[in-house]
């Protein structure tokens, strides 16, 4: 580029440089830039040249135009950002006052999510069968939520896993958002001796969007370990509680074979509703709402446990869905939308916590 | 999985009603995921002759026919089909009939002065198809006035069942056949191909070039086929289900694979290049054209089929174009192989690849049936082909599947609960296939039949339904090994102990409830899982309503809030705004207050109890009480509204931190929130100095703009993993005075700049044996005072416990506190 264009735009960064606010930076644009800026007279004098001069020149000048149209912007937004900062210094205010002694509104107006009424009710209700609570991070190894559970890299079960896998780390595992709460189990069972007696509320994720299923949602899983815990004490569990959380005495509930990895014998659990209505406890049609199973001696033993010695049950069942069918909410989608109108509608009073004594 | 009754009933021999079918299918575990009964919709249309069809006198697209459909009433039709004449026969409707295919209920009425007594039905209309170029248009023998779905064979129900991984024997109509007879729903029928003879010897030979390609392959040609469309009852079948019938060759192979689950490939003999078909591995370089028309590029982990001119399918998932059977074929080439399934079920997911084949190879196949299902493919190509068989080449050798199992009798109840007996255990057992190989009182071992690949699977070489133990590494050795011998001893027993229970059903087991572990219950929550429940609660009676939201979302909004690294980033969202891990609740809750303020609601107060994510690492989890505030304050007549602020986010956050049980005394406030928040109305609160507990404050309004929204806005975190476990101590005895308080109000002016609480602290350290409490009760600012001055006003409690003070003691005292609060900050003490 020839000297007097690198001179000028030396002079003129130096300009932009110095332009402490924006109307100084303003200056500078128009001194530059402006209808008789020292650019535009260069642009304006290109057609007194020869034309084969003229067109070199030209595109030199443009370069130089475009470098300080974008290095105005720059400083306009860094200038703006200070004007932002030294604004917002200004408005200081005095954190270390204590606040208010009552907040803007009181228990009326705030309220306890479903999802969060149903969690309390189960730990009610489980808790009163000696279920304790066990907990385990969204963020899973492979190992936990599969290979411990039995479900190999090449199994079939796991296409219907729709895993959501994080950013590989070094080494190349790639973490996963658990597909279920089922990894608790083995953590529960590697940090505790036997007899077990847990439930795992949580959330739980799947790559799966549509009316029935959310990318995100939450899931009870259950584990018992003892030894002479059998199948009966499985189908006697869940039948006390399903029969108690719908507060229907004599709900029917019906067990069928079925298969998952983790799990031998294992089997499906389906109440009697109507499809017509969708009234619980009658109407002849079956809804399936969990799964379940006696665990697998490769689980235990995968968590160090002798299938000899000790022997167990487990369940899983979808949080948002039992809460639907109890409450008779058509939609799954509102759960997550923090729409206050819905909230207002489907969520409970904070001063009504869920206990056994009182009626749900 | 589909199947027809009809096709059942090949294999099935019951008079058992469709009742009784579905209702053994769902308890014995083959889940009964629909019924279509094509027939019952169908019922109301009848087959018509048109005696007449004649131009509509007024209407130039219509015709006017006279129908009869065997009732002995000719009726009046007005019909708008382009293939309506005289002398054909079609279906008709009659008012009062559904019409599927357009959902309506037919009416009697009259067109433009011609009366319409019926309707003339196309496929669409029917809900058989797409076909709406015409009305049906049947052949000139169908019987007038009969049932169109008898007469078109719809009546037989469609029935789906949904198989469940283990059961790859069940992905075959005689499978299931095999289990309802097993369950006593009829008798299975005897299935014994009869060998055909060969005639030349095979043109084509087979190659292993790899063990790990292929276990065994048999193949086998016939020649002087005449490959044309398979026979109707075939079309029926494959259509029934949902599949296309392409063209005999074709059609027997997929009949084959459900049918008896046994996928088969044709090769057109012509079509292959060279004179050996080799089963390798795949190859750099490697590429073929599917039948399904994607091109792929095996990998040296997938196994490929390949000829002279190079690769030309992907074994047991999806077959090649090149060599492909179509109706020019004359002489066609049988594959009939066995193939490592773990093997196949990576290569299906490797290349994302879901077949009617690789469903079954990776869930295993019946390994001892490939010569018995070759001769019977032979035959059935001849049957409806003709043509004459070649010898079978083959390659490799049957892998050594036999294997027994025991099942002790006393686990039936003491794993299972229930009370079947011996004698009904072994005869289950039998009945599904297995044999009988000793017996004492106490148990009994079977051998497994070749088509149980869930079965006691560890023993079989044929690794079909196998998995192996993924023992955690840590564990102690020897523990380890226990449990290792324990799965070894007992997984085949559970293998039998599943099935004895599923054919009785499991509804016969007697439910018991869960003997009591201890007389009352142990508490369900540790005190730190508790706390989530009470900051719910607490933050919900202070006016804030409870929210879920997703852990994830968009990349670009995560980074308002903080790092996004990239190991929170999700590899495969399921939408571009659902990518990363929220470095807070906070982002997800502002989310959602925008939408509501979006709807109109113009004040939103939202808290959520849920995680930010940091790292990947379960400590990277970190437990959050999150809230946000928007707006104003309600508005009401004796309390003027205004705009939330600061301090509303700093209630919030220390009335969850008082009640987990800090004191107000512990906490301090530093001005270093995260970027996110305004960095002049911002806070973090601390236990002690160091330990962040909570940060509160004004939104950034960058981090406002950004997000689209308008006004006041304020969020507090608190981290409730960080709160320290309540100490389980006694307390000590309360302190009772006997002697009344004497409170003293001081105001001080001091710089605007200096933090109230320096003064509160400065006061209560002034005379710590005399002063019970200090508070402020009034901050005034306005212009009566210098420029960047301020007044607060304190409230001093001064508590005697000997005595009741004299006035030059509590002058005493107050001097000291106004002498510290001095020293401490500069202020002075206002006259």
């Amino acid at each position: 580029m020839a000297d007097d264009l690198d001179m000028l735009r030396a002079d003129i960064e130096a300009a932009m440089a110095g332009a402490e606010d924006l109307r100084a930076l303003d200056a500078v644009r128009v001194a530059a830039l402006g209808k008789s800026g020292q650019v535009t007279a260069l642009l304006k004098g290109l057609g007194a040249l020869p034309p084969d001069e003229r067109r070199a020149r030209g595109a030199e000048v443009n370069v130089l135009k475009g470098e300080i149209e974008r290095a105005l912007e720059n400083r306009r937004v860094m200038l703006e950002a200070f004007a932002l900062d030294a604004r917002l210094a200004a408005e200081r205010l005095d954190v270390s006052l204590p606040p208010r002694p009552t907040p803007p509104a009181g228990p009326e107006a705030g309220s306890i999510h479903p999802i969060s009424r149903t969690m309390e009710e189960l730990i009610a209700l489980f808790g009163a069968m000696g279920f304790a609570v066990a907990e385990g991070p969204d963020i899973e190894g492979d190992w936990h939520n599969f290979s411990a559970l039995n479900i190999p890299d090449h199994h079939p079960a796991r296409q219907d896993h729709d895993t959501f896998y994080l950013t590989a780390q070094e080494g190349g595992r790639r973490p996963v958002l658990r597909t279920h709460t089922s990894p608790v189990q083995i953590r529960t069972m590697l940090s505790q001796e036997p007899p077990i007696r847990v439930i795992v509320p949580g959330r739980t994720w799947r790559a799966d969007h549509d009316a029935t299923h959310s990318p995100m949602f939450h899931q009870v899983e259950g584990l018992v370990i003892g030894r002479d815990i059998h199948m009966g004490h499985l189908k006697g569990t869940l039948v006390d509680f399903l029969r108690a959380f719908f507060g229907i005495a004599d709900l029917p509930v019906r067990f069928r074979a079925s298969y998952f990895p983790f799990t031998e014998p294992s089997m499906e659990v389906d109440i009697g509703w109507s499809r017509k209505t969708g009234e619980l406890g009658q109407g002849g049609d079956w809804l399936e709402i969990l799964g379940s199973g006696m665990v697998h001696p490769k689980v235990l033993a995968n968590a160090g446990i002798d299938p000899r010695m000790w022997q167990g049950f487990a369940f899983g069942m979808g949080i948002e869905r039992i809460t639907m069918l109890k409450h008779g909410i058509p939609d799954l989608r509102p759960f997550y939308e923090a729409d206050l109108r819905w909230l207002r509608h489907y969520a409970t009073s904070p001063l009504s916590p869920f206990t056994l004594h009182d009626a749900a | 999985m589909k199947f027809t009754l009809s096709w059942l009933r090949d294999h099935l021999d019951t008079d058992a009603p469709l009742e009784r079918i579905l209702a053994t299918l769902n308890t014995i575990g083959l889940e009964v995921e629909g019924v279509e009964d094509r027939a019952a919709a169908l019922a109301p249309f009848r087959i018509a002759y048109v005696v007449e069809a004649v131009q509509h006198p007024n209407a130039d697209r219509l015709r006017a026919l006279k129908v009869d459909i065997g009732d002995g009433t000719i009726r009046s039709v007005v019909c708008g089909a382009p293939n309506a004449r005289t002398g054909m026969k079609a279906v008709a409707a009659l008012p009062g009939a559904f019409v599927p295919g357009t959902g309506i209920t037919l009416k009697a009425g009259e067109i433009r002065g011609v009366k319409s007594e019926a309707m003339l039905l196309s496929s669409r209309e029917m809900g058989l198809g797409d076909d709406h170029s015409g009305i049906v248009d049947l052949p000139e023998d169908a019987p007038v006035g009969a049932s169109y779905a008898e007469y078109a064979k719809l009546g037989d129900p469609v029935i789906e069942i949904s198989v469940t991984p283990n059961r790859g024997d069940a992905l075959a109509v005689r499978g299931v056949a095999r289990d309802l007879a097993a369950a006593g729903i009829g008798t299975l029928k005897p299935w014994n191909p009869e060998p055909v003879a060969p005639a030349y010897p095979a043109p084509l030979e087979w190659v292993i070039d790899d063990p790990r390609a292929c276990l065994q392959v048999l193949g086998r040609a016939v020649r002087g086929v005449t490959n044309g469309p398979s026979p109707q009852w075939m079309q029926d079948r494959l259509a029934a289900i949902g599949l296309r019938p392409i063209n005999a060759l074709v059609d027997v192979t997929n009949f084959f694979t459900f049918d008896l689950g046994r996928p088969l490939h044709v090769f057109d003999v012509a079509k292959v290049r060279g004179k050996t078909l080799t089963m390798r591995l795949g190859r750099e370089g490697d590429e073929y054209l599917a039948l399904n028309g994607k091109t792929y590029r095996p990998t040296p982990e997938d196994i490929v089929i390949a000829d002279e001119a190079g690769v030309e399918s992907l074994a047991a998932i999806v077959g090649g174009e090149t060599t492909g059977c179509d109706e020019s074929t004359r002489e066609v080439f049988i594959e009939c192989a066995l193939f490592d399934p773990v093997r196949i079920a990576l290569t299906g997911r490797r290349h994302q690849v879901h077949s009617d084949a690789r469903a079954r190879n990776e869930r295993g196949l019946d390994p001892a049936a490939q010569r018995a299902m070759l001769e019977a493919a032979t035959r059935m190509i001849i049957d409806l082909c003709g043509g004459e068989a070649s010898s079978i080449s083959e390659a490799g050798a049957e892998p050594a599947w036999q294997r027994e199992a025991t099942l002790r009798f006393e686990r039936i109840a003491g794993l299972g609960g229930s009370s079947i007996g011996p004698d009904k255990a072994v005869s289950s057992l039998e009945a599904l296939g297995f044999g009988l190989t000793a017996r004492d009182d106490a148990s009994v071992t079977v051998s497994v039949p070749s088509w149980r690949n869930d079965v006691a699977s560890s023993a079989s070489a044929y690794r079909a339904g196998g998995t192996e133990l993924a023992q955690e590494p840590g564990l102690d050795p020897a523990r380890a090994a226990a449990a290792a011998e324990g799965v070894e001893t007992i997984e085949a027993e559970c293998d039998l102990l599943e099935e004895v229970l599923r054919l009785e059903g499991l509804d016969a087991i007697p439910s018991v409830s869960l003997p009591v572990a201890s007389p009352l219950p142990l508490p369900s929550l540790t005190p730190r899982q508790s706390r989530a429940g009470v900051a719910r609660r607490l933050l919900a009676a202070r006016g804030l309503a409870e929210s879920v939201t997703y852990g994830f979302t968009a990349r670009a909004t995560a980074a308002l809030f903080g790092e996004v690294p990239e190991a929170l980033r999700v590899e495969n969202p399921i939408a571009a705004d659902l990518d990363q891990m929220r470095p807070t609740p906070v982002a997800t809750l502002l989310l959602a207050a925008g939408r509501n303020l979006a709807r109109g609601i113009p004040d939103v107060a939202l808290f959520e109890i849920g995680a930010s994510y940091v790292s990947p690492a379960p400590e990277g989890q970190l437990a959050t009480a999150a809230g946000v505030r928007l707006g104003h304050t309600p508005r009401h007549p004796l309390e003027p509204s205004r705009a939330v602020d600061a301090l509303d986010a700093k209630g919030d956050a220390l009335a969850v931190l008082l009640a987990l049980g800090l004191s107000p005394a512990a906490l301090t406030v530093t001005t270093d929130a995260p970027g996110f928040y305004h960095p002049g109305r911002s806070g973090v609160l601390r236990s002690g100095p160091k330990l962040p507990l909570a940060r509160f404050g004004e939104l950034h309004p960058r981090v406002l703009s950004a997000l689209g929204i308008d006004g006041a806005a304020v969020a507090f975190e608190v981290l409730l993993d960080s709160i320290p476990e309540p100490k389980r101590r006694k307390k000590a005895a309360p302190e009772l005075p006997a002697f009344q308080p004497v409170r003293r109000d001081l105001a001080f002016l001091v710089d605007a700049t200096t933090p109230a609480d320096n003064l509160l602290r400065a006061a209560r350290g002034a005379e710590r044996a005399l002063i019970a409490e200090v508070s402020l009760f009034d901050r005034y600012d306005g212009d009566r005072l210098p420029e960047g001055k301020v007044s607060l006003a304190l409230e001093v409690v001064l508590q005697p416990r000997e005595r009741t003070l004299t006035d030059a003691e509590i002058e005493a005292a107050v001097a000291k506190v106004v002498a510290a609060v001095t020293k401490a900050t500069g202020a002075t003490l206002r006259g």
